[in-house]
């Protein structure tokens, strides 16, 4: 894959924010506020580091895989598939409809190109991602598995279960990334449920820890990502603490849970459109 | 007088040996094959695989959601991964991972779940599941499978690895009788009849097809003549080989060691009620946990022996 420039990858990271506001506004349902805080990753990650091909198997053999554990955040994550060749992008008119391939949350039943298993029940693609990555050591396949999660997910108790699990079998191919934005459905989550030092936990399971302080500054996601490849290969699994604001590039969604899991109505669906230029055509 | 048995045996051995057996064996014939536990490896019998194929087993620890959301990671990339623990780990305390990241993915993996009913014995009810058959069946794209002995546990090993899709294969601790081939073919859905008859009909899974063949000679002896359909398969369930019987037989006796309320039984119901009401009595649990006790004891105690089987065939003859 052609490497785009940074500017070019800003210009996707807008045009996908207008797709998840323009999807979950359309059938008034959905999550866009993780999805617009994680952007820059999507985009850093599907346009730039990820080693993947669009003509898409299942088994991924030679090719590094992604999976979103937290499958809430679907409208994103279909609108950087499409837009990275998966499906047309014509289909993101589709999302949360009734005989559509783009369900509410990702699922494999209706064969959607880019996904290999279901998520939205939460807690579960960190094993996935773990087992995708021994199987390619079984395989002799050198290439990565990335698995996204949120932190509101790490309460979870199966996510502790498989980072000791990833830590003893020193599963160094994966990069897990948690989207820290300090926020759950219920609230901040500090106040729900305290996850308090994450770092310190990830170390203290056997993970190397990096960092990703500015998670909505396309470049420092795209440094934040290599480094964490140059990490790997290196007898234990990455973390990456991708720090992220909820809601990010709208003025009135940004830093709230408030829109966790609800869609804007017309006119402010209107108002957040005009904070996001069009940069490369809509759906 | 010892009954004239049609189906006899010189030996015992738990089914989970078979499944052992079965699982080195297929360990042998495909590279892609490999092995999951968590701490119970010596109970699973999973040890030979593991010595065998140390690359290619893996200890997960008292992680049991973890075993089966990596289990269909490890799908991913053409293993067949073969997830094994007790089978109320296996699937109460994992419903959701099955649900969503195997069964609803489609995932080629195989629950291998052992101790499963009451003849688990004195380690009593926290670990008899006896509603593991009703949750694995209810779930779409699931194959759901409980041999009768060893060697029908060790064929249906062998003939799972090459089923490609989610399997729940149901065994046992206790030491049982042999008494099927070690040369049989097992077939994935297909119901075995094993003895013929004209009277009633016992479809039987798991441990109680022997307490069946057992009833089939006590009710012989009083001039009834009962066929016995060995049902290994429980979904998909082999219902035109039901209707068969019962078209001939005109009632019908499930056995089961298992609650009665979503087992096999209300398979076999669901089925008659479709296609060709008949009457049919349920042997099974009651709707109620199991307690501490030996394998014989517990079967008495909870009526999922050939005397009780023996009575309900009466009672559904009765009811023709």
């Amino acid at each position: 894959m052609e490497k785009l420039a940074i500017e070019q990858l800003q210009k996707i990271c807008t045009q996908m924010r207008r797709d998840v506001l323009r999807m979950v506004h359309a059938v008034q349902s959905g999550h866009p506020g993780a999805p617009l805080g994680c952007a820059e990753f999507f985009v850093g990650l599907y346009f730039d580091k990820l080693r993947h091909n669009p003509d898409f198997n299942m088994d991924g053999k030679g090719e590094d895989l992604f999976f979103l554990s937290n499958g809430h955040l679907s409208a994103g994550w279909y609108s950087v598939l499409a837009r990275s060749g998966y499906f047309p992008i014509e289909e993101l008119r589709t999302f949360r409809k009734i005989n559509s391939r783009l369900q509410g949350h990702p699922a494999t039943e209706e064969g959607l190109p880019g996904v290999r298993i279901a998520s939205g029940s939460l807690g579960q693609g960190l094993s996935v991602a773990i087992g995708a990555a021994q199987a390619k050591k079984l395989n002799g396949d050198d290439s990565l598995v990335y698995v996204l999660m949120g932190d509101g997910e790490l309460q979870e108790g199966q996510i502790w279960e498989a980072a000791m699990y990833g830590a003893h079998y020193k599963v160094d191919n994966l990069i897990a990334t948690v989207d820290y934005n300090g926020q759950q459905i219920d609230g901040p989550t500090e106040k729900v449920m305290d996850l308090k030092n994450l770092k310190a936990k990830w170390e203290a399971f056997g993970w190397e820890v990096n960092e990703i302080k500015q998670g909505n500054d396309l470049q420092s996601v795209l440094d934040g990502l290599e480094k964490a490849k140059s990490m790997t290969g290196k007898g234990k699994p990455i973390l990456n603490l991708l720090y992220t604001e909820m809601g990010y590039g709208v003025d009135f969604m940004v830093g709230t849970h408030k829109w966790h899991g609800s869609p804007p109505n017309d006119e402010q669906l209107a108002d957040a459109l005009s904070q996001l230029e069009e940069t490369l055509g809509d759906y | 007088m010892s009954l004239d048995l049609k189906f006899t045996y010189t030996e015992k051995k738990d089914t989970r040996s078979g499944f052992g057996d079965g699982f080195l064996e297929v360990g042998r014939k495909n590279p892609n094959v490999v092995g999951l536990c968590a701490d119970l490896i010596g109970s699973l019998k999973m040890g030979a695989f593991q010595k065998e194929f140390p690359d290619r087993f893996f200890q997960t620890g008292i992680a049991e959601a973890n075993m089966i959301g990596l289990a269909a990671g490890m799908t991913i990339g053409g293993k067949i991964p073969f997830a094994g623990t007790f089978a109320n780990f296996a699937t109460g305390r994992v419903y959701d991972q099955i649900r969503q990241s195997v069964a609803y993915s489609e995932k080629n993996i195989k629950i291998c779940a052992s101790h499963a009913g009451l003849t688990l014995g004195e380690d009593g009810a926290t670990h008899q599941i006896l509603e593991d058959i009703g949750m694995m069946k209810m779930l779409p794209n699931m194959t759901v499978i409980n041999p009768c002995d060893y060697n029908q546990t060790k064929a249906a090993t062998i003939a799972i690895a090459d089923h490609h899709g989610p399997v729940y294969l149901r065994f046992g601790r206790p030491s049982w009788p042999i008494f099927t081939p070690a040369d049989q073919k097992f077939e994935i859905g297909k119901a075995w009849k094993m003895i013929d008859g004209k009277d009633v009909t016992i479809f039987a899974t798991g441990h109680l097809v022997w307490e069946a063949v057992v009833a089939e000679a006590m009710l012989r002896e009083e001039g009834i003549h009962a066929e016995v359909i060995n049902i290994h398969t429980i979904k998909p369930l082999d219902q035109e080989a039901i209707l068969e019987s019962v078209a001939k037989t005109g009632c019908a006796v499930s056995a089961e060691e298992h609650q009665i309320n979503g087992g096999l039984g209300d398979s076999i119901a669901q089925t008659l009620i479709l296609h060709h009401p008949a009457p049919l009595e349920y042997v099974g649990v009651y709707d109620q946990f199991g307690e501490s006790g030996t394998p014989t004891q517990l079967l008495e105690k909870y009526g999922l022996n050939a005397e009780n089987i023996v009575k309900a065939a009466k009672r559904a003859i009765e009811r023709k």
